[in-house]
């Protein structure tokens, strides 16, 4: 995995709650069975027309996000199914953070197996980054956020400064580009020995 | 001294940690690992580039579900992009020694439905399986939740999770439901009272008499639809209600007895503490619609479509105008006045035996109204032959319903069975969001009871006054 120490990048707001997992990646792209490709179908049903063209009204179309690698959004992201198609589509697009004040606990999980940074801020805090947004964009430039991993901060270069927590284990896996499984698999012995004491009675 | 006492998840987790390297997560250990075709490729290639193998194969079970076809199994899968996955599944349990129903098993079926009939899911085990509805299998009193691929591939390659210990939220329901009122309703009533996040970072325990009074796959049916409230899982406190039901399953314990007296001691302590607590009165629920694009968006058959612009919550005033609107629905219309193209009956909510049942004897004596097009779609390969020994198939092929073959189907629509965009549709299934049926359906959440009436009459029904015949 890509190790997650800082990034800069141009904030997409996308100024919705509830973003499912199938509005993410609609059910019609999970048949790949591969980690890779999957940003062209992110948020499809949404993104394009009918006729296959880019939905103009469609936030992420705005010429003024292109490039962008910070998604900010609002309440529970990333709710509905377990795909990991969804962060997949999200990394593969090019996104490397999401905010938003509440996650889904699946997605949520899901997003830092793939070096992707969920942010969770208050309620407040998103709301002046959506505003923030807007000012921006207003003067045709798009906005930018600062996320310092390490010090656990976003910032912009207008003052805007709050500090976030990661749990320390999965910070250091992002920090460092740690694969769990390998981790795990240093405490094969204690498995082992769980299995030996658990030798369950009730198996048939 | 005696001891803290413990809630049933409690219990379970204590039991399953392995260990808590410092400053890192606890390793869980896992008894059962559920496999389909659609989350685990990616896992099993993870396995292969890395030269791991599946460290307990004989607590793996694999079945393809979501992306096959509901028509005749001899004929080949049309779509070569679903046969490439389902064929990865097969030579991946092949390859590494997992049990696979397959299409031709006649135990196929939606992996949710398949592992509590089979006896493979029991109290007290930690379960998984790359799907949210994994939380179904929490019914029998196991702590069962959904993970990633990723996750996937940990499980196979270590038998464990690395997972922070969730807080716990007592649900409890006091009372009783009225006739005609179904486990369904009320987890679409539930849901509608805590949100679609309310459960967030929780694992629900379902408690109180009304819970008790539900058969098991009425329990099965209200876990099932924990992740839509938001929560990690859902479980109910294993009884002689789970006992009797697993007595006799293929995967049960040999020594049934000697299970049943370690099952009876996993019901929390007297005294246990729950993290939160809400209390809800089984005779509040009537039968349940869902108006909007999530499962909260719910009010009763004898309601209308709520105004959006009334919400306090500028967050929910959104995300209802944004229903309202792909819903094609105005507030202030009656549910009982909206019409439907299409019913599904089916998926892992809603497509055991009971569920055909209740939809069948509604059904029975009448036909399909001329405007709807009607399916069921049972949830496994013995719940399709129970319901046929029954003859269950028979009032619905006589009504006018399709009699398909077992799978995920319309629920998700990841196979050739979808809606057209703008069709609405009654379904039993768990997720109404925009697309989740085919992009541009319009999808309703309702009871198997509440479904059949309205294929019957064409549009939403109170089925408290359903005339049986």
């Amino acid at each position: 995995m890509q190790p997650f120490v800082s990034h800069t990048g141009i904030v997409s707001p996308l100024d919705r709650a509830n973003v499912d997992t199938d509005q993410i990646i609609p059910k019609q792209f999970l048949k790949r069975i591969e980690r890779t490709g999957f940003g062209q179908f992110l948020f499809f049903d949404w993104r394009f027309l009918a006729d296959g063209t880019p939905n103009p009204e469609f936030e992420l179309n705005r010429p003024v996000v292109a490039g962008s690698s910070v998604l900010l959004a609002r309440r529970n992201f990333g709710c509905g199914s377990s795909r990991e198609h969804a962060p997949w589509a999200l990394a593969d697009y090019g996104f490397k953070v999401v905010i938003a004040p509440t996650f889904a606990d699946i997605f949520f999980n899901n997003c830092f197996q793939n070096g992707m940074l969920p942010i969770r801020l208050a309620e407040e805090d998103v709301d002046e980054l959506f505003r923030r947004a807007r000012v921006a964009e207003a003067t045709g430039s798009p906005y930018r956020l600062r996320v310092d991993l390490p010090a656990g901060v976003v910032t912009d270069d207008a003052g805007f400064s709050r500090s976030f927590t990661v749990d320390p284990f999965r910070k250091r896996c992002l920090l460092e580009g740690l694969d769990d499984i390998g981790l795990s698999l240093q405490h094969t012995d204690e498995i082992t020995a769980w299995e030996a004491a658990n030798a369950a009675p009730a198996e048939g | 001294m005696p001891s803290t006492p413990r809630t049933l998840l409690d219990k379970i987790w204590d039991a399953h940690v392995v260990c808590t390297p410092s400053g890192e997560l606890p390793i869980l250990y896992i008894d059962r690992h559920l496999v389909h075709e659609v989350t685990s490729a990616q896992a099993f290639e993870g396995l292969r580039l890395a030269g791991r193998r599946v460290r307990r194969p004989e607590k793996t079970f694999a079945t393809p579900d979501h992306n096959i076809p509901t028509t005749d199994r001899r004929l080949p899968i049309a779509d070569p992009v679903s046969k490439q996955q389902i064929d990865t599944l097969r030579n991946n349990c092949s390859e590494f020694g997992v049990r696979l129903f397959d299409l031709g098993d006649a135990d196929q079926g939606i992996v949710h439905v398949i592992g509590p009939e089979l006896g493979i899911t029991q109290p007290g085990m930690t379960i998984v399986c790359g799907d949210s509805h994994t939380a179904t299998h929490g019914a029998m009193g196991a702590l069962a939740f959904g993970i990633g691929t990723s996750e996937v591939e940990h499980v196979l390659a270590t038998q464990t999770l690395r997972q922070a210990k969730p807080k716990s939220l007592e649900l409890r329901v006091e009372g009783a439901l009225h006739p005609g009122v179904t486990a369904k309703d009320l987890v679409l009533y539930l849901i509608g009272k805590l949100s679609t996040e309310g459960g967030t970072g929780h694992v629900i325990e379902y408690t109180g008499p009304c819970i008790r009074r539900l058969g098991m796959e009425e329990r099965m049916t209200v876990c099932n639809m924990s992740i839509e409230a938001g929560a990690r899982a859902g479980m109910i406190a294993p009884d002689q209600i789970t006992f009797d039901y697993l007595r006799g399953r293929d995967y049960a314990p040999k020594d049934f007895d000697r299970a049943v007296a370690e099952w009876e001691r996993l019901p929390g302590d007297p005294g246990a503490v729950f993290d939160r607590v809400e209390i809800f009165q089984g005779g509040d629920v009537v039968p349940q619609v869902t108006w909007g694009t999530n499962p909260a968006q719910v009010v009763g058959i004898d309601a209308t479509v709520p105004d959006p612009t009334a919400f306090r919550d500028p967050n929910e005033r959104d995300s209802g105008s944004r229903a309202l609107d792909y819903m094609g629905l105005a507030g202030g219309t009656k549910i009982v006045d909206i019409p439907l193209d299409r019913v599904f009956i089916g998926s892992c909510t809603n497509s055991r035996i009971e569920d055909l049942r209740a939809a069948a004897s509604v059904v029975r004596g009448y036909r399909v109204a001329s405007t709807v097009h009607a399916m069921v779609v049972p949830g496994s390969g013995r719940v399709k032959r129970q319901a046929e020994q029954e003859g269950l198939d028979q009032v619905f092929r006589n009504a006018g319903f399709e009699w398909r073959e077992a799978g995920c189907s319309m629920c998700l629509g990841m196979n050739p069975d979808t809606l057209e965009p703008g069709q609405r549709c009654a379904s039993t299934s768990n997720r109404n969001f925009e697309g989740r049926q085919g992009k541009g359906g319009r999808t309703h959440l309702v009871s198997p009871a509440m479904a059949a009436a309205a294929a019957v009459t064409g549009h939403f029904t109170d089925i408290r006054h359903w005339l049986y015949r």
